[in-house]
């Protein structure tokens, strides 16, 4: 049986994340409470506003039980705003922001500035063949890399793609540039 | 899955090394990342505060919400720079603000104020009765209200990169809006199942919109931006119906700050998006709101916000 992905889609681009992985053949769910992340194998938790995430995880009931999920070992994927709530600390964010903790990184919310600082640029990842085509959006920046954390790319020196055993945070959208070698990548770990 | 099926600037932009700033992906992504959330309008920093609080994926900074607008008339214009910045220094979530129709002028300045989304909007004067602003010539990004598919897929041909319905704003009544999303994705449903290229010539020329456009739509099925639902979204039940109506996120205006109990009502709105097909997480969020904002009879209006714009 494949597993179950499960896509948290509780604010943001979830729809894109679900689009590449039905299209990669992967058995995809919506997540929004913790009946539905019961059901899955492993999740993706997509970019959007990391501070209203936050507070909707601790609404729906989530906060907890996907916390032991993790800490079980689950495999996920955090973009963006999931790179935010999973990393250990968490700079210029809320004082009420959730940090799960997932991945020994310290990252500074919307580090580039306002939308009009938003941008595309190619980058190298570690194990493509080819530059992946990266749109950050409002983006975080990772300030800190704890020494167990692997680097698999960066943008102008600082880490954009880091992964510590069955956690991957990416802070720019692999889902928006209709390349799904990042996706194929996450399925084909876990 | 709107942002995959653009072309140019991404194209332009892909295989350089050099980032790129305001390109189409960049601009749509942005609106990708709000969806299934609650923008809310506010006036103060303070209220800016609130919205956030609860939730809020962005605020829309203005001078006076829709409902006020209407009670009090005269010429409606962009915000003061002052409030807008006093409002980005608040908050941490994205800030747009407000351009009349056709106003570079106000926009131009907007965007030097590095305010996060630009809506040409029908709430404040329009300043040309027949032009609407060149949206690609900004690098910040552009939000534009529509009736109808035909004036949607115009203001895409303009470059806006998230669309919303009109609905009637500051009226706290829904059903403008359930009419225009209705009209949008109804029409967005017959296009995908046109019989040949002749037929989409024919809903270009009845829709007076660009045939690329309406030729995208025949491909994919879906508008080629965001549709998000804003005008006269008062209560949780209000979300969830527009979100079912295929709306993918919503605009609220006056319902927040007219309502008896706006962080209450607030937090609401931002859970009914989120659980927008689960009747019973609605009912338990929907009980003990306080007074919604007391609403209007379109059918009773003097000014029709919805009827500007071309």
């Amino acid at each position: 049986m494949k597993p179950r992905i499960g896509v948290l889609a509780l604010q943001g681009g979830f729809a894109a994340h679900g689009a590449i992985l039905d299209k990669l053949g992967a058995r995809t769910d919506e997540v929004r409470t913790p009946r539905q992340l019961a059901e899955v194998d492993a999740l993706v938790m997509p970019g959007g506003e990391s501070t209203t995430m936050s507070m909707l995880l601790e609404r729906s009931g989530l906060l907890e039980p996907l916390s032991e999920r993790l800490n079980e070992g689950m495999g996920v994927m955090g973009t963006c705003a999931g790179m935010i709530l999973l990393a250990r600390e968490v700079v210029d964010g809320r004082a009420d922001q959730h940090a799960l903790g997932m991945v020994d990184i310290t990252v500074r919310r919307n580090a580039y500035g306002t939308q009009i600082e938003s941008f595309e640029a190619d980058i190298d990842v570690d194990g493509l063949e080819s530059p992946f085509h990266a749109v950050f959006i409002r983006a975080p920046v990772v300030e800190r890399a704890g020494p167990e954390v692997e680097v698999l790319a960066r943008h102008e020196e600082r880490p954009v793609l880091c992964r510590s055993g069955r956690v991957t945070v990416v802070a720019f959208h692999p889902e928006l540039s209709g390349d799904e070698r990042l996706h194929a990548r996450f399925l084909a770990d876990l | 899955m709107s942002a995959n099926t653009e072309t140019s600037a991404a194209g332009a932009a892909a295989g350089q090394n050099r980032p790129a700033t305001g390109t189409t992906l960049v601009k749509r992504g942005l609106a990708e990342m709000l969806k299934g959330g609650v923008i809310m309008d506010v006036v103060t920093p303070d209220q800016a505060r609130i919205a956030e609080d609860a939730g809020a994926v962005s605020v829309m900074a203005l001078e006076r919400v829709p409902a006020d607008i209407r009670a009090h008339g005269g010429v409606s214009r962009m915000s003061d720079p002052e409030m807008i910045q006093g409002i980005q220094a608040a908050v941490s979530i994205p800030v747009m603000a407000k351009a009349r129709i056709g106003h570079f002028g106000e926009a131009q300045i907007l965007q030097a104020l590095g305010v996060d989304y630009v809506d040409e909007s029908e709430v404040l004067t329009p300043a040309d009765e027949v032009h609407h602003i060149d949206k690609w010539a900004f690098t910040v990004p552009f939000v534009c209200g529509a009736t109808n598919l035909g004036e949607a897929l115009r203001r895409i041909g303009e470059g806006a990169c998230m669309i919303r319905s009109k609905g009637e704003a500051g009226t706290g009544n829904i059903v403008e809006a359930v009419r225009h999303l209705r009209s949008i994705t109804g029409d967005i449903r017959r296009i995908a199942a046109a019989g040949d290229e002749a037929e989409l010539f024919e809903w270009a020329k009845q829709l007076r919109a660009p045939l690329p456009l309406v030729q995208e739509i025949a491909d994919t099925g879906v508008l080629p931006v965001p549709l998000f639902c804003a005008g006269g979204i008062a209560t949780p039940a209000d979300a969830s119906l527009v979100m079912q109506l295929g709306a993918e996120a919503v605009f609220v205006g006056s319902g927040i700050f007219k309502s008896s109990d706006p962080p209450k009502m607030a937090s609401a709105i931002v859970e009914a998006v989120t659980h927008f097909r689960d009747p019973e997480i609605l009912a338990k969020i929907s009980a003990g709101l306080g007074q919604a904002m007391a609403g209007l009879e379109t059918a009773a209006l003097t000014t029709k916000m919805a009827e500007r714009g071309w």
